[in-house]
């Protein structure tokens, strides 16, 4: 059994700082590490893994530094991985990334079952995994909570779906994008962690793709939507009024009121 | 492709167990403005089981509805939905497609946009026509710190808007359109089985008017029980920050923000809630927000309308109280 993990390197968002004059995230604000989604990707594909005899590959798309999270993604315990770099794959939109995935999937062939973590914390689209999916020809399953049966052909899966939590089943081959409430994903073992430090990362350019990819379909000439103009946006005026200690009186008095004039609100 | 080639505005009409969702009629709203500038007809596509007042779509300013019956539609299924999604789309060539991005939408579109090899923004705030006819798509992004403008090259344009960003159409009985019924032209596979619904939410915080939240500051499961009991005297219900979620005092149902619901009640009450960015994404569009927090400088203050510093365990149940004595002097 073959599975895919997709995996991104992001900012840490939590950390990052923003310049709202330029309209960009100050990258030195902050360092970078996998999005914290994948991590539950991975942390789903080693646990099917524990019960078949899987071969679990970690896949990214990004600059040579990305290499890092392919590492990363090895010392947590993938079998390997490979990155997908190439200048003509920059400026890629939702769509050119999938498409270079899928090409990427393809090309490695025979694989049973896709996950990637729900979105990503610096796109926060969630369009890549279903998308991807697409370009395969395969179904998917969104946001999925928790992993039911695991079998050598199929998985069943909790989900949830319009107001409420569904018991779904894939067949494979298959893809299936998860959230965090799915796992706590495990630590990276330190030997492993050392192994990999020296270790070369398997990267593929455009050059390494014969049939599997149309090269008008990957990077920024792939892609459909253009980030034309940044906004920073302006701030919302609220009234701002604040009580502190003794106030409190005055305080509780109005506040009651103001929760009680809400069926005049809004008109 | 030209843009000639396509014309209208094409609206996911998203139903479930036979009632048609809410946010169709805010895309229906968007799509009324749009399609002034444009001078093009608003179609709605529903995809669902017999039997479903396709006609309320007609109020909502729909010109023409796609009406696609068949009991399969009742479940979930995003192949099929899209296999029957993209025939219409083929056969309708709309130059603007609006889904809503609830957690079926956002699962859905991409496969849609994908197959009609077309871009997709996500979770659109705002949308706007330019002056060569092009949409606009604003969303967004790094944390809401900026709003990215983005544009499709390709046709249809794409783009998914939350539940609640926009006001819903208001209902004209009176207006007119067509309603045209098909069948399904594609069948549904069996590579993904809905095997059951396991359980229906327990609350809907999207759609409440009040929501009375805690944070961290709560430090306590029970506390929620004092968050109910205002809750519930005001007629609304309780949520928590992502701290919440994590610790696991309440369900995800309950998460307010980024990673979470995005709500716009009335009233919005922070209890113990300090006010990251991911939290404040969520609640901007609430009508009144009241924080309680022992820390003045806590940055929800920044975004409130009525601040309290304060231990959130002295000023809600004396809130309680004067809410309760009021209504009694109001009666």
């Amino acid at each position: 059994m073959k599975i895919i993990v997709l995996i991104k390197q992001v900012p840490e968002m939590e950390r990052v700082k923003f310049d709202t004059t330029r309209g960009v995230i100050n990258r030195k604000s902050a360092g970078v590490e996998i999005n914290p989604f994948d991590l539950n990707a991975l942390e789903a594909a080693l646990q099917i893994k524990e019960e078949f005899a899987a071969e679990v590959i970690a896949l990214s798309m990004g600059p040579t530094r990305a290499e890092g999270v392919i590492k990363e993604a090895i010392a947590r315990g993938a079998d390997d991985g490979i990155l997908l770099t190439d200048r003509k794959f920059s400026g890629a939109d939702t769509r050119a990334t999938a498409y270079l995935l899928a090409s990427a999937i393809d090309k490695i062939g025979n694989v049973d079952l896709v996950i990637a973590g729900e979105m990503t914390v610096d796109g926060d689209t969630a369009q890549v995994g279903p998308q991807t999916a697409e370009y395969l020809g395969l179904a998917h399953i969104a946001y999925v909570t928790k992993l039911e049966e695991i079998t050598e052909d199929y998985l069943t899966v909790v989900a949830p779906t319009w107001d409420g939590n569904y018991s779904k089943k894939i067949n494979y081959p298959g893809l299936i994008t998860v959230t965090k409430d799915l796992n706590t994903p495990r630590l990276p073992l330190l030997k492993r962690k050392l192994e990999v430090r020296e270790a070369e990362v398997e990267k593929w350019g455009i050059a390494d793709f014969e049939t599997e990819l149309d090269p008008q379909d990957v990077g920024l000439k792939g892609s459909c939507t253009r980030v034309r103009k940044i906004e920073v946006p302006s701030p919302v005026e609220r009234e701002g009024k604040m009580w502190t200690g003794d106030q409190l009186r005055e305080a509780i008095t109005e506040v009651a009121q103001i929760c009680q004039e809400k069926d005049r609100m809004g008109e | 492709m030209t843009e000639k080639e396509y014309n209208g505005i094409f609206v996911f009409a998203e139903q479930r167990g036979g009632e048609i969702h809410h946010v169709s009629y805010e895309l229906l709203n968007k799509a009324e403005e749009l399609a002034a500038e444009l001078n093009c007809p608003i179609f709605a596509a529903l995809l669902g089981p017999t039997g479903i007042k396709a006609e309320e779509l007609i109020y909502r300013g729909a010109n023409k509805v796609y009406y696609l019956e068949d009991q399969a539609f009742g479940q979930p299924d995003e192949l099929f939905y899209k296999e029957n999604l993209v025939d219409l789309i083929d056969e309708l060539k709309p130059e603007i497609i609006l889904v809503g991005a609830t957690n079926f939408g956002r699962s859905l579109a991409p496969r849609v946009a994908a197959a009609l090899d077309t871009g997709l923004t996500a979770d659109c705030t705002e949308l706007r026509v330019d002056q060569a006819g092009k949409l606009l798509q604003i969303r967004p992004a790094f944390s809401e710190n900026i709003l990215a403008q983005i544009e499709t090259v390709t046709y249809p344009q794409m783009a998914t808007v939350r539940y609640k960003e926009f006001v819903e159409r208001k209902r004209d009985g009176t207006l007119e359109g067509e309603i045209i019924k098909k069948r399904p032209t594609k069948v549904q596979d069996q590579s993904v089985e809905i095997l059951e619904l396991l359980e229906q939410q327990e609350i809907n915080i999207a759609e409440a008017e009040v929501v009375v939240a805690g944070g961290k500051g709560i430090k306590k499961a029970a506390g929620f029980e004092l968050l109910q009991r205002l809750a519930t005297e005001l007629g609304g219900v309780i949520g928590a920050s992502r701290d919440i979620i994590d610790v696991g005092y309440l369900s995800k149902e309950y998460q307010i923000g980024y990673s979470g619901y995005r709500i716009a009640p009335k009233i919005y009450i922070a209890c113990g809630i300090s006010g990251a960015p991911q939290h404040v994404a969520g609640i901007k569009e609430a009508d009144k927000i009241i924080a309680i927090n022992t820390d003045p400088s806590a940055p929800i203050f920044e975004v409130a309308d009525y601040g309290i510093v304060g231990d959130l365990y002295q000023v809600i149940p004396r809130l309680i109280e004067e809410v309760e004595e009021d209504e009694r002097r109001d009666n």
